[in-house]
């Protein structure tokens, strides 16, 4: 019988990180819509509580490295809203003062070290950051999140390959949100699940719900603690929808009928809440603190609009550490 | 003086530079002490002092190779990797490209990666098409990448400790041909800064710019002119991108003429850039065209008749110095 006990810290501390990505994914599309912001835009609608759960199970020191579609990730993580929201908008306040936008956001205080735009190649750099916490005994782990698309490329195998034969301590979280782009996974992929390619390299694999916040937390743990302990990586398969189209405003039309009938009903951020009743949280209590999250959407969006533009001296920073010649 | 050869001098940089640093690591394909130190030696010895956690032989895989020495890198190493043959760096071109040479900048400066990529090529010992190619000018067309190849053993010891303390990634071309030469031993602790070129030999007549294997043959070439009275300098560029712009203009405004020299294909190669940066410095006060001299437009070819025919000829060389010397406008 799975154990589903947890207490009620872990618990609102899952809640506000998945309500903090919602709301701020909320706020992106809402200033998209209203031509405030006009940029590419991975939405995660439908992600939230993946990213939520299993970032509450590592400790803020833990590295992560994400792709394009991030912003769940990130913001689960800890990267704090103000440069988060000023480096979509473009601006010299962001993260990485405009240089980078939403497909490249890192954050070092927050051990957001990579976001790639590269699918699957994440996977090796998370073994570095691991092989570097292996060789210091400093404790961190290293979590790479990933698609289901991201498991046909190359870069995945050897990753996996070299991450179970040197035991890093990295966890490999594969977010499948049932598509791969525009691609289906039974049209890109011929075994039901990903997780049984964990076999094929030794290794420990798990397949949960990621719509369940109390599963997905424990399984993010016990994969966490695996590596902290000196027992090597996981591949996680966390179930989960990705609610619209590949990027934001793209068609997916594409999409059958029973299938977005199938999320809706799976939607993670209803099931939650009814979560949270359950565990006698009040309605006040959640409103509260979604209210509070959206005056930091507010913040955010004003910090960004209010944010300079980024001077074309930046071209020639940053190329290497000296100054490149005008 | 004693001696050291180019593989010596490289095995003594990478033994000094994890001496000092516990940071300093190194995977590739059979580097470790169970595979004997490298295909070609260069870690011999290495893995008995510093332990296989520094010393990681790896599977064939160099995107996971280079992968994780990016992320070992951001965590604050100065990882080394060693790609047994530069053909196999395109194998792992996205974690080069797109990653080691571009988080710095993505990240605004919040990052950066201090790694060398050793690689070694050559033209000469029949390895064939997929084995031999010298791709240094598809590497310095990308913004973040630092690109070094000695000629000489002293060199190569230098430049490897200044790539390992670089913290920007560096790609170290090393060539087949050259692991067996010899020279004076410049010692412990000799660091030859990146960016810096060398004047091989001094001359007024004309300048043959050139990087690597192909100094040797400039050298021959240049001592064999000097009977029929032309005068030859060399410029050996030791770090081909960013290269040593002063020194190379220096050296050509003093003899109004340029040959620039490489062993990899001619057309769209490094030689392109520095002949046009040359040309624009320098229009009006040169005495003859920069012509330039490199490979041949073709894979290169197994049988040794066909390496010759392809490779870069001395006559060949001493023929463009001559053309230069006699131009007649």
């Amino acid at each position: 019988m799975t154990d589903t006990t947890i207490d009620r810290d872990t618990l609102r501390d899952i809640y506000t990180r998945t309500m903090r990505v919602a709301r701020a994914d909320e706020k992106f599309r809402s200033l998209l819509m209203t031509g405030k912001l006009a940029v590419m835009y991975y939405t995660v609608r439908g992600q939230e509580l993946v990213s939520a759960a299993a970032m509450a199970a590592l400790e803020p020191g833990d590295y992560l490295v994400t792709t394009y579609r991030g912003q769940h990730d990130q913001i689960a993580k800890g990267v704090p809203l103000n440069p988060l929201f000023a480096e979509i908008a473009g601006k010299a306040g962001g993260t990485c003062r405009g240089k980078g936008g939403s497909m490249h956001i890192t954050h070092p205080e927050s051990g957001v070290m990579v976001t790639t735009g590269i699918v699957g190649s994440g996977l090796p750099i998370a073994n570095g950051l691991a092989l570097a916490s292996q060789n210091r005994g400093d404790g961190k782990v290293t979590v790479v999140c990933f698609g289901d698309g991201a498991t046909n490329i190359g870069a995945f195998h050897e990753a996996m390959n070299m991450a179970q034969l040197w035991k890093l301590p990295v966890i490999f979280l594969c977010q499948n949100n049932r598509y791969g782009e525009h691609t289906a996974f039974a049209d890109h992929t011929k075994v039901d699940s990903i997780v049984t390619r964990a076999a094929a390299y030794g290794m420990q694999g798990v397949k949960v719900d990621g719509n369940d916040a109390i599963a997905t937390y424990k399984a993010a743990k016990a994969a966490a603690d695996r590596a902290r302990a000196g027992e090597g990586p996981t591949l996680i398969e966390a179930m989960c929808y990705r609610m619209m189209g590949h990027f934001f405003g793209a068609d997916f039309s594409y999409m059958p009928q029973e299938h977005l009938a199938e999320m809706a009903a799976e939607d993670p951020l209803p099931r939650l809440r009814r979560l949270m009743l359950d565990h006698q949280f009040s309605e006040a209590e959640l409103d509260a603190i979604v209210a509070d999250l959206d005056a930091q959407m507010d913040a955010a969006a004003e910090f960004a609009a209010n944010s300079p533009l980024p001077g074309p001296e930046e071209i020639r920073k940053d190329v290497f550490e000296e100054e490149i010649a005008a | 003086m004693s001696q050291i050869t180019m593989t010596q001098a490289l095995n003594r940089a990478l033994d000094e530079a994890m001496a000092e640093d516990e940071g300093v690591i190194l995977l590739g394909e059979d580097v470790g002490a169970k595979q004997g130190g490298g295909v070609f030696k260069i870690s011999s010895g290495l893995t008995e002092k510093y332990g296989e956690h520094r010393i990681r032989a790896t599977p064939i895989s160099e995107q996971a190779i280079v992968g994780a020495c990016v992320g070992a890198a951001l965590a604050g190493f100065r990882p080394i990797a060693e790609i047994m043959l530069m053909n196999f760096t395109t194998v792992a071109m996205d974690q080069i490209v797109n990653h080691a040479a571009k988080l710095r900048f993505m990240s605004g400066g919040q990052t950066n990666v201090p790694l060398v990529i050793r690689t070694t090529t050559g033209v000469g010992v029949g390895f064939g098409g997929q084995h031999s190619d010298m791709l240094e000018a598809w590497f310095a067309h990308v913004p973040g990448l630092k690109i070094v190849t000695p000629s000489n053993a002293a060199d190569a010891q230098g430049l490897m400790r200044a790539a390992i303390a670089c913290n920007d990634p560096v790609i170290f071309i090393e060539n087949i041909l050259c692991y067996g030469l010899k020279s004076d031993d410049p010692g412990p602790g000799h660091v030859v800064p990146l960016g810096q070129a060398a004047v091989a030999r001094e001359g007024s007549d004309c300048t043959i710019v050139t990087y690597g294997r192909t100094v040797l043959d400039a050298l021959e070439v240049a001592g064999k002119l000097a009977d029929e009275g032309i005068s030859v300098e060399v410029v050996d560029l030791r770090t081909i991108a960013p290269y040593d712009e002063a020194m190379v203009t220096a050296s050509v405004e003093k003899t109004g003429r340029a040959v620039v020299l490489h062993e990899a294909v001619k057309q769209y190669g490094t030689g392109a850039e520095i002949a046009s940066r040359l040309n624009e410095a320098l229009f009006g006060k040169l005495k003859a065209p920069v012509t330039r001299i490199g490979g041949a437009f073709s894979a290169v070819p197994m049988a040794n008749a066909l390496e010759q025919a392809w490779i870069p000829n001395k006559d060949a060389i001493a023929d463009a110095v001559r053309a230069a010397v006699n131009w007649k406008g």
